[in-house]
């Protein structure tokens, strides 16, 4: 058979291919030992933290079990028995899961809006001020790591019980983390509008305005809406601590054992998150579509 | 008239503009010539503030541009129009816009970001893009116009800046041969109507001598000939090319007429 490819003479052949093999070995060797070292950080975290596997193990029949005792009503009878009974508060809940809504919103709007003035001052490509960056981008780094209950106690405690705490607790910590992300995107447009702009005459302003927003604008969009589906999720746990929203009824539905009512809140919380979910898939859809376009 | 003083620009160890002393006198029509890498567009940076200067001065009547900062710079940058040979508009606003990006020296910041543009700027702008036959585009995206249109938009763009100089960088590199000869006549018409000093990286020395008054030619990073075009001799132009010197001679084209040149154009010349 003609071959494009002529045979190697063995002597030739033969340290090429031991070369090969020798850097499949020592490639295969490596992800041996990161197995074995993530096996043994696993064990080392798991008894520092005190996780005990018999422990778990001995009630993991508890788990299920409370599981099927939410799908009962006081009465004993089952909860599909009787849908008026178990959903007896849907407008109370319908009330605090458009309330969680709002506070999603609200939060990511002004979260987004602080991101999106913010992510051009600290983007390495347009930034003019070293200091500012790199001391916006610290702040910014400190807001996405604290985690929004931990900001949303505070506010409680300095602007008590209600919605506004929930809602500045989720746009501070959607300001760090669409920031970041608004700024990576920055970081990747194309420059040359840039100069064509700044050599007009134009006002740092102005050239973002006109060289980099044009550009981003259908990323930045399509971010955020995926940062109100996970602020939708951040919302409803909101009022475990008193920052307003369905978290409230949630939180107290548990802990006095209510059980139908957490089963009910439960599942008005999922459906409402997939609705969300469903919606802002497509918006970004059509958003990088036309981007494409 | 700008007077270039012992101008340098190092990247790291390489002078990439190397002690270039220049005068410019205003209304003239200067081509740069060069190989690729002969420091043309770094240059023409410098003159705009684009890059700044490791070394030297550019003086403008009794300003020290190279000192420049804050609103001055940018006044002075609205004086110096750029073109560039990837024409660097904005793709996805629309020609009108593009043009108008012009005028943002000329208008308050807090009007422009909120692209509130006066029925004046849009007139302006307007007019200079029917200069150019391009009236009705004004409302399409920019980056679905061919290269050729959006070149001419570019040039809309430096007009409307009501600029005292165009610095142009191979305006008409990525070009066929039918819209290099629209952009370089429509440099060419402003620098005969309005009187704009226009100061062009060239790569083809035929264009070179059909429109530039004067030729200045750089190798390494320095001015190795300055004179009329017509005293570029094949020497010259072996030292500045190399090897590459019969790719860009080719025939030897006729002083300052172009053949096909449009007729208002050889006209404005001759007159
Ligand atoms: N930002 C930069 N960093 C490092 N070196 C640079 C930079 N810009 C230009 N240079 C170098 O400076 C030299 C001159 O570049 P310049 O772009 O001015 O050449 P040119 O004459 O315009 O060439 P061309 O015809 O290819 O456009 C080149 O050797 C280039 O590699
Ligand atoms: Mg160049």
């Amino acid at each position: 058979m003609a071959s494009t490819v002529a045979r190697l003479p063995d002597a030739q052949l033969e340290p090429l291919a031991r070369a090969y093999k020798d850097a499949l070995a020592a490639k295969q060797r490596q992800i041996l030992i990161g197995i074995a070292t993530l096996v043994v950080a696993l064990f080392v975290a798991g008894y520092m933290a005190e996780v005990r596997i018999g422990e778990f193990l001995r009630h993991i029949d508890r788990f299920p079990t409370y599981i099927v005792r939410l799908f009962f009503l006081d009465t004993g009878a089952s909860v599909f028995t009787d849908i008026g009974e178990w959903f007896w508060g849907w407008k109370h809940w319908l009330k605090l899961l458009v309330e969680t809504m709002l506070i999603a919103y609200t939060g990511t709007f002004l979260g987004a809006l602080a991101a999106f003035v913010l992510s051009f001052v600290i983007s390495a490509n347009l930034s003019r001020t070293a200091w500012l960056r790199i001391s916006v981008k610290r702040f910014l780094e400190f807001c996405r790591t604290v985690p929004e209950l931990v900001f949303a106690l505070i506010f409680v405690v300095a602007f008590g019980l209600g919605p506004v705490p929930g809602v500045l607790a989720i746009a501070i910590h959607t300001m760090g983390a669409l920031g970041k992300q608004f700024s990576e995107v920055v970081e990747n447009i194309d420059m040359k509008p840039v100069e064509g702009i700044t050599a007009t005459g134009a006002t740092w302003w102005e050239t973002v305005r006109f060289a980099a927003v044009p550009q981003v604008l259908s990323n930045f969009a399509s971010y955020a809406l995926l940062r109100f589906e996970i602020n939708v999720r951040g919302a409803a746990v909101m009022g475990f601590v008193g920052a307003g929203g369905i978290g409230q009824d949630l939180i107290e539905a548990i802990r006095k054992f209510y059980n139908s009512d957490v089963s009910a809140i439960l599942i008005l919380i999922i459906v409402a998150v997939m609705l969300i979910d469903l919606g802002t898939e497509r918006l970004r859809h059509a958003l990088l579509g036309k981007e494409r376009s | 008239m700008l007077k270039i003083r012992g101008l340098s620009k190092r990247f790291g160890q390489k002078a990439a503009v190397d002690d270039v002393t220049l005068d410019i006198p205003a209304g003239s029509f200067i081509g740069v010539i060069g190989r690729s890498g002969a420091g043309k567009s770094t240059l023409l940076r410098m003159i705009n503030r684009l890059i700044d200067a490791s070394d030297g001065s550019i003086q403008f009547g009794d300003v020290d541009v190279t000192r420049l900062k804050g609103q001055a710079l940018r006044d002075w940058r609205s004086d110096c129009a750029m073109i560039f040979q990837q024409f660097n508009l904005v793709g996805r606003l629309d020609v009108l816009t593009n043009v108008l990006t012009g005028r943002l020296n000329h208008v308050p910041s807090w009007q422009a970001l909120l692209k509130l543009w006066s029925a004046d700027d849009k007139a302006i702008a307007l007019a200079a893009l029917d200069q150019f036959d391009m009236g009705q585009l004004a409302a399409q995206r920019t980056d679905s116009l061919s290269g050729g249109q959006q070149q001419r938009v570019a040039i809309a763009r430096a007009l409307v800046q009501e600029p005292k100089m165009i610095l142009a960088d191979e305006p008409i590199a990525s070009l066929d041969p039918r819209n290099t000869r629209l952009v370089m006549d429509a440099l060419l018409r402003i620098n005969r109507h309005y009187g704009i000093t226009v100061l062009c990286n060239l790569h083809s020395l035929e264009l070179a001598r059909g429109y530039c008054d004067r030729l200045i030619g750089m190798a390494a990073g320095k001015v190795v000939f300055d004179g009329l075009p017509g005293e570029l001799t094949e020497d010259v132009a072996r030292e500045l090319y190399g090897l590459e010197a019969g790719d860009v001679m080719d025939d030897a084209a006729p002083p300052v007429l172009v053949p096909g040149m449009a007729p208002e154009i050889a006209q404005l010349i001759q007159a």
